[in-house]
């Protein structure tokens, strides 16, 4: 019967797309999505980490944030606790940048060891908690755009 | 291969309307309880409360998605014209909160993350699935004969499907900007009674959504057979 077949055809159809879709996800993509690199991560690529495209993603080193308000003008370092890379970027970070988050800059990486962000961003975690007793979130978060000298 | 004559199975279970006003009562509800009784968080003050409509509007998203599939796969297997009219009211209805939850997601990464959009896997990977659905339901609007609109977006729908496990897992299988699910360990109860009353909101509007939507598609089908039946020569006047 003709019902039959169409039936057997369509499962047989759509088995193929299943089969050839989680390949093309697993296989195919696993290995080469890779959304940033670490600090360790590029600077073990050596020479041909240099003036590509990229993103960078680690933590913003504590203490290493200078940040020129009048000339919109951000050096930090990011590290993954192993390597470290300066960055540079010109304009305001995020409201959430600060001492110790988790971010990733786009950019490329310069002869003269220092990364040229042109995009910074900054990577929240999944925990959510109620500010102590006594901190108001509202400080805190005027408090994360302020000069890091504090 | 004839398709089945109309009002074979007889007119639809209407949704109750009590369940309407239940779902949107309910979510009004919710949204003014859960905003209202939950602090600030610490790093990113009232932006915090985005989580509670974003991540149930993913939620629902799945589940639909997952009804789709069941539907689907019904439909293919007993060639039940129902359950391709539940397929097509759940992608609907999935592909809403599918986009609401892109959007919510970039009001919310604007400020917190700096940017609206990163071609992340996570973010990839939903924008990918609302896609597809989008694709799934223009695709029933050009075919014509409605069995074989059925077998397929019953094949669009079973592939759209297989995405949302993908999205659940991309945050864990790749590094991406997204950050990774948050367990109830990770938020203070607080947050959680806010995020898990959300959750039955949404799920009540979601449900109340695809009755409605199936209960319509299920009238349009017999109008589309009778039509069908007049033009074949006036099969019952």
């Amino acid at each position: 019967m003709t019902t039959k077949k169409t039936k057997w055809g369509a499962l047989a159809a759509v088995g193929v797309l299943v089969i050839a879709f989680g390949w093309l996800i697993y296989g195919g993509l696993d290995s080469n999505v890779v959304y940033f690199l670490t600090p360790k991560e590029l600077l073990a690529k050596g020479a041909e980490g240099y003036d590509k495209p990229m993103r960078l993603g680690g933590q913003v080193k504590p203490g290493s944030v200078v940040w020129d308000e009048q000339k919109l003008d951000l050096r930090f370092a990011v590290t993954d606790g192993t390597g470290e890379i300066k960055v540079h970027s010109k304009g305001a970070p995020p409201q959430m940048f600060k001492d110790g988050q988790g971010v990733v800059v786009e950019g490329r990486y310069g002869h003269d060891g220092v990364f040229k962000s042109t995009s910074v961003m900054v990577k929240h975690s999944n925990e959510y908690k109620a500010p102590a007793k006594g901190e108001r979130p509202s400080d805190m978060y005027k408090s994360l755009m302020k000069s890091p000298a504090t | 291969m004839s398709p089945a004559p109309s009002g074979q199975f007889g007119p639809p279970k209407p949704a109750p309307n009590w369940l309407g006003w239940l779902a949107f009562l309910f979510f009004i509800f919710v949204q003014v309880y859960s905003v209202l009784t939950s602090p600030a968080d610490a790093m990113m003050g009232h932006l915090q409360k985005n989580m509670y409509v974003h991540v149930p509007a993913a939620w629902v998203t799945f589940g639909a998605f997952g009804v789709v599939l069941v539907a689907s796969l019904y439909f293919l297997w007993k060639d039940d014209e129902r359950a391709d009219l539940l397929a097509a009211s759940a992608a609907e209805v999935g592909s809403l909160f599918c986009g609401l939850t892109l959007v919510l997601g970039m009001l919310w990464g604007r400020p917190t993350w700096g940017v609206w959009w990163s071609w992340d896997a996570r973010l990839t990977s939903t924008l990918v699935l609302f896609l597809i659905f989008v694709g799934y339901l223009s695709l029933r609007s050009f075919v014509e004969d409605p069995h074989r609109r059925g077998q397929w977006s019953a094949a669009v729908g079973i592939l759209g499907a297989i995405n949302v496990p993908i999205v659940w897992m991309s945050v864990q299988w790749w590094r991406t900007l997204h950050q990774i699910q948050s367990s109830p360990r990770g938020l203070a109860p607080e947050y959680l009674r806010g995020l898990m009353l959300n959750l039955a909101a949404f799920t009540l509007l979601t449900i109340w959504f695809i009755w409605r939507r199936y209960e319509a598609a299920r009238y349009e089908r017999a109008a589309e057979h009778a039509a069908q039946a007049a033009a074949l020569g006036g099969y019952n006047g």
